[in-house]
């Protein structure tokens, strides 16, 4: 066996490689199949069993790989297809009959069905890439580089591609050249804040007391958020080497992974990354023989959103309830059972060793002069491809949501007449909301705001962990204040006067405004107590609960007075302030699909054949208006109640 | 002894060292509004949000129970951002708590009467409506009782019982609006083994704790 660090890894780096080789991979083709959890919500599990049937009955010796997720969720389920002669060809929306004709197809009568194929994921002659469409082509992939692209649970397709090069960098240098690097790296902390990296690695290292402890920030609780759960799934061993990276820096010997218990899947696929390093002597004692010990536990969180907040989740790990405790004292100074603990986002520590490999430079190349490297976002709501995006700062918020994610989706009804098109509904954009539940509301007019940290703040909103949901003209601004105050209050922890109590008041007037109860002067009283929860919550949960409706009542302060003063919801959401409504001159009597759908019975045929809505019987369910023939298109929403026009009772 | 010099509203106050400004402030008969803060303990709990002060030299308020005293500090207690924080965080706590003085245990001998006074507060909130949860009481234990809907989760029993006498019977319950403090699973007090020893209801600081 070799005695550098460097040799030891380097021969990994040759097991790993010949893994691939004696099983065959390159000479008869790999199938690799996105089999994290999104990808098998849309069935990848199924598709896969296809797969791996198709190969055994066809007698072909291509093997099948899972892999993490491609994040692109809209596409799910996804493969890439490796053919010896062929670029690596991804499919997307694939299903278990799809898979088994492409294997046929493909490998028995040399036709990709490139009808499900998204595009090449090499350069070549004959297919057009993947990176020729405005998605890929302005994504740069350099977080989310392995996700989709190596198998989580197999170690050596980490190392084959360069995977504890970051390791092996850290361990043949001084502490202080690993934090430099990252200082010029401009790395800041993903977690939400941007916390300069270097920084609060300097400070824990510069603690003379021992034990020190690190922590992987895995909790994750907006809802709508996933990409730490993508990464944890898709190459666990990046976040394992940042925290060992992390663990050698500051000088601790152990680490937590704090990963909420929701996210089953991850915390089995960590699991058994932790014992696959363990095995290849990259974690546990004497690591790649420097003499240097780090141990990793996973620490399942039971799933509450304030147990993100750092010292919550201290005290969680410590098996207190999960509250935040007044900073100072910071974490590293006094962490995890008293003693200096460095605490970062699975996103900061997963960069770690990519950015030492490919060096500070290449990253601090990406962003702007303030905020270096790449944002990942989770893009969702009325999104036409939602799921995950990586682009550099300093792109803009149109850039993201129109480009990549190409916008708001029309609505689209399918045609009642047999051979007709569907009607298409083209829907306008209204806002986005930044930074999950804690965020801002943004309407248009930020569209160009280059993305950075100080930008999005500026606005009101935060970076938070990068969850963006898109409004767009069907959605109010206050019912969506409304409802991320909902999720914030709830997940309170209740410790503190303002978050605890004042949160409940805005919630409460929210409420009244949303059903057409509200005044003038509940604006006000909204904004103040928006103003002192915000200044006087004792953590960030607290002070920035407020967002999304002080960010509303500044942008869509017209929205609020019309709920107020008319009783009408301009966007048509609010249920208590609208009416369902069958417009005679639309109505084709002889059809009845209202009728059908209505769950309660309150569309009833007049006397003329007509239909109509009982408005005292209406839920609101919205299924006559989806009923209704497009061509027709007779049902629609009022608001305010007084705009319904009478209803001819005598008719019926 | 290591001392610190600073003034609080102009007056020159000479204290110890490592002393948080409320406790520097109340030993020299400056009234801070103030109902989580325990001296002796360790790390301040910080949840009632009344002991905002303002600091030269400081953007926001801040809470004076978690904030050293250091030499030449300049400390405001009653400025209008202060005032404003204050006022709006009684406020709060009095919207959960019912106001009934007369049939209260702790008349006379309460916290919230004692800001009000002082401060000169309504105790009951003019702007907020109220909302009262209406929890169960509950009297099982032979010798105090506890009203959850009095209690302003200030948490000092949760601190003397586990932290200081290691008892851990009680602890905080649920999440948001409907924090409480009660046993493990909320069950009657009597059934979990607290030994009587009272020191809860010593320090509770309105009427949710009582003897019988
Ligand atoms: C309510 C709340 C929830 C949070 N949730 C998370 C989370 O899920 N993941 C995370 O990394 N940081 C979360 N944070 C931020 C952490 O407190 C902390 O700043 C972060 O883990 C630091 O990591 P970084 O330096 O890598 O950004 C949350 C903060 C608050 C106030
Ligand atoms: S006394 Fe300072 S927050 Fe309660």
């Amino acid at each position: 066996m070799e005695k550098t660090i460097r040799g030891r890894l380097e021969y990994l780096k040759t097991e790993a490689l010949k893994d691939f080789k004696d099983k065959g991979s390159e000479a008869y083709g790999a199938i690799y199949v996105g089999t994290a959890t999104c990808g098998r919500s849309a069935g990848s599990m199924e598709v896969f069993h296809a797969f791996e049937e198709a190969l055994k009955n066809l007698d072909i010796k291509a093997r099948t790989f899972h892999v993490g997720c491609h994040g692109h969720c809209y596409a799910e389920p996804m493969a890439v297809v490796s053919k010896p002669g062929w670029p690596p060809i991804l499919y997307g929306y694939l299903t278990p009959n799809r898979a088994q004709s492409l294997i046929k197809r493909f490998f028995n009568e040399e036709d990709p069905a490139l009808e499900w194929a998204l595009g090449a994921m090499k350069d070549n002659d004959m297919i057009p890439t993947v990176y020729e469409t405005p998605r890929w082509a302005m994504e740069q992939r350099f977080l989310l580089e392995n996700c989709g692209a190596i198998d989580p649970e197999n170690i050596n397709h980490y190392i084959a591609r360069g995977g504890y090069g970051g390791l092996a960098y850290t361990l043949e240098r001084e502490a202080s050249k690993v934090i430099d690097e990252i200082k010029s790296s401009g790395l800041r902390g993903l977690g939400g804040a941007g916390f300069d990296t270097w920084r609060k690695w300097d400070i824990c290292r510069g603690n003379s007391e021992s034990p020190k402890y690190v922590i992987c920030n895995a909790d994750e609780g907006d809802p709508g958020a996933f990409m730490d759960r993508t990464i944890l799934e898709s190459d666990p061993h990046a976040v394992i080497e940042g925290m060992i990276i992390a663990g050698v820096t500051i000088g601790a010997e152990s680490g937590y992974v704090y990963v909420r218990k929701e996210y089953p899947l991850a915390v089995s696929i960590m699991r058994r990354a932790v014992c696959q390093a363990r095995e290849s002597g990259l974690l546990g004692e004497n690591i790649l023989g420097s003499r240097i010990n780090f141990e990793i536990v996973i620490n399942q969180g039971a799933g509450a959103f304030v147990c993100g907040e750092e010292t919550a989740l201290i005290a969680s790990i410590e098996g207190k309830r999960g509250m935040p405790a007044p900073r100072p004292p910071y974490p590293a100074k006094r962490g995890l059972w008293g003693r200096p603990t460095l605490i970062n986002n699975v996103k900061t520590l997963a960069l770690i060793p990519k950015i030492l490999i490919q060096g500070a430079e290449n990253f601090a190349s990406l962003g702007t002069d303030r905020c270096k490297g790449t944002a990942v976002f989770a893009m969702a709501g009325k999104i036409q491809d939602a799921g995950l995006v990586e682009v550099p700062f300093g792109t803009t918020l149109r850039g993201v949501i129109f480009d990549l994610g190409g916008g708001v989706p029309p609505v689209i009804k399918a045609s009642n007449i047999p051979g007709e098109k569907p009607i298409t509904t083209k829907k306008k954009f209204k806002a986005v909301q930044i930074g999950g539940p804690s965020g801002g509301c943004l309407p248009e007019a930020f569209l160009d705001t280059p993305i950075c940290f100080d930008t999005i703040f500026d606005t009101g909103a935060i970076m938070g962990s990068g969850g963006m949901v898109i409004l767009d003209e069907d959605n109010c601004a206050v019912e969506t204040a409304r409802y991320f105050l909902e999720f914030t209050q709830k997940e309170s922890c209740g410790k503190c006067t303002f978050c605890r109590i004042g949160t409940k008041h805005m919630l409460d007037i929210l409420t009244k405004i949303t059903k057409g109860a509200g005044t003038m002067d509940d604006l006000d009283m909204l904004q103040e107590l928006a103003e002192t929860i915000r200044q006087g919550s004792l953590c960030n949960l607290g002070k920035t609960a407020p967002n999304p409706v002080m960010t509303t009542l500044e942008y869509f302060k017209d929205e609020y007075e019309a709920h107020i003063v008319e009783q009408r919801c301009p966007s048509l959401e609010c249920k208590d302030l609208i009416a369902y409504y069958i417009v005679p001159e639309k109505c084709q009597r002889a059809c009845d699909a209202c009728v059908g759908s209505c769950p309660t019975e309150a569309i009833y045929t007049r006397r003329d054949r007509l239909k109509a809505i009982d408005q005292e019987k209406c839920v609101k369910c919205t299924n006559c208006m989806e009923a209704c023939p497009p061509q027709y298109d007779a049902v629609i929403k009022v608001s305010p109640l007084s705009e319904l026009p009478e209803s001819k009772a005598d008719e019926k | 002894m290591d001392t610190v010099s600073l003034t609080i509203n102009g007056k020159q106050i000479v204290t110890e060292k490592w002393k948080k400004i409320l406790w520097a402030a109340l030993d020299n008969g400056i009234f801070i509004p103030h109902l989580c803060a325990i001296e002796q303990r360790p790390l301040p709990f910080a949840a009632c949000r009344l002991c905002f002060v303002e600091i030269e030299g400081r953007d926001e308020p801040v809470t004076s129970c978690t904030e050293e005293v250091s030499d030449g500090m300049v400390v405001y207690t009653r400025t209008e951002s202060v005032l404003r924080l204050v006022r709006m965080g009684f406020e709060m706590i009095m919207s959960r708590h019912p106001v009934i003085c007369k049939d209260c245990p702790a008349n006379k001998n309460c916290a919230l009467q004692e800001i009000a006074q002082q401060m000169g507060f309504k105790l009951k909130p003019k702007r907020l409506l109220q909302i009262l949860p209406e929890l169960p009481v509950d009297d099982s234990h032979p010798l105090f009782t506890y009203n959850p809907n009095l209690c302003v989760l200030c948490g000092q029993c949760i601190y003397v019982c586990n932290e200081v006498l290691k008892k851990e019977v009680l602890d905080f319950n649920f999440r948001g609006f409907m924090t409480r403090v009660g046993t493990f699973q909320d069950r009657p007090l009597a059934d979990y083994g607290c030994d009587s020893c009272l020191k809860c209801v010593e320090v509770c600081p309105v009427g949710a704790l009582s003897i019988k």
